[in-house]
């Protein structure tokens, strides 16, 4: 298998999940809802936007989640990738002092011994809460906006992408040099 | 309910196998050095797309005779999907997931990455929970 397995094959295979979902039961492909799922079904707490029948609602796509954690482990242990990334982004990574670049995310950053450190708990910690509440803001995430929604043309979705990448520019060039 | 684990299968395998769940190939991206995460974010756009066009004009139903289609989401004042997505970008950025990479990397074998699913949920939780007081 070819490492990366190149965008013009694996572009098309993420984008017919869409029609997929829709021809197997009607269902819009989303992955963040799982994450209002889980809250609804775990500490709904009386909470409005946690009552609701999150079984019937959501369980196919918790079903989908569930295939997104085991089809990955077992990619990544019949087909690990061996990550190669542009020699410019691993000059600029190295100056802000990134120092692993052996696997998919820096070892010295994301490790339970970093957990503690700024920059540890900033990534993980702090950028999982971003990914969380940001998400459930804007109401959709990379599949549900940025697929989903830029191939049905809704502007909401395209208001949502334009935040995606004003936050992911902010992070990468103000805030991690100053943590890493 | 076998088909959604089957589908959610050969998304994860794509995902890891294409490495957008590697926090490198996020940076690539933000960064702009290589071209690998646009063209499979654009052409998953293109065919999803092309996709629902055709769903369309061949007006498909589900079994009960419904028809395939995907619900608007609201455009309102838009204040939510700017600033949530601009919160969710810096969460991606830092991460170096989004939600599905974020399930697909503990699957991986990154189990610290649980602290950050863990995390997410929090924040999906606090969002609920300040949602009432929040500009939509």
């Amino acid at each position: 298998m070819p490492h990366p397995l190149p965008w013009y094959i694996a572009g098309p295979l993420i984008g017919l999940i869409v029609p997929a979902l829709l021809l197997t039961g009607n269902k819009a492909f989303g992955i963040s809802s799982n994450f209002r799922h889980i809250c609804a079904a775990v500490a709904p707490c009386g909470i409005d936007f946690f009552r609701y029948d999150w079984k019937r609602l959501g369980l196919w796509n918790l079903v989908f989640l569930g295939g997104v954690f085991t089809g990955a482990a077992l990619a990544a242990y019949f087909a690990p990738p061996t990550i190669q990334i542009s020699a410019r982004t691993v000059d600029a990574l190295r100056a802000i002092g990134v120092r692993d670049f052996t696997g998919l995310a820096p070892h010295d950053v994301f490790a339970w011994s970093a957990l503690l450190t700024l920059r540890g708990f900033a990534c993980i910690v702090v950028g999982g809460f971003l990914v969380g509440f940001g998400t459930a803001y804007a109401g959709g995430c990379t599949s549900g906006h940025a697929i989903t929604g830029l191939a049905d043309r809704q502007p909401a979705s395209l208001l949502a992408v334009c935040g995606f990448f004003a936050g992911g520019l902010m992070a990468t060039y103000f805030i991690l040099p100053r943590i890493l | 309910m076998i088909a959604y684990f089957l589908l959610g299968c050969a998304f994860g395998a794509v995902f890891m196998e294409a490495e957008v769940i590697s926090w490198f190939r996020i940076q690539e991206m933000f960064r702009f050095d290589a071209f690998h995460m646009f063209g499979i974010i654009g052409s998953a756009i293109v065919v999803a797309g092309l996709s629902l066009t055709a769903i369309r004009s061949l007006n498909l139903r589900d079994a009960g005779g419904e028809p395939l289609t995907l619900e608007p989401k609201p455009l309102g004042s838009g204040v939510r999907y700017v600033t949530g997505g601009t919160i969710f970008g810096l969460g991606w950025a830092l991460t170096g997931a989004c939600p599905g990479p974020l399930v697909a990397v503990i699957g991986s074998g990154m189990p610290v990455m649980i602290v950050a699913l863990a995390s997410a949920l929090a924040g999906t939780w606090v969002y609920g929970l300040l949602r009432p007081r929040l500009p939509h």
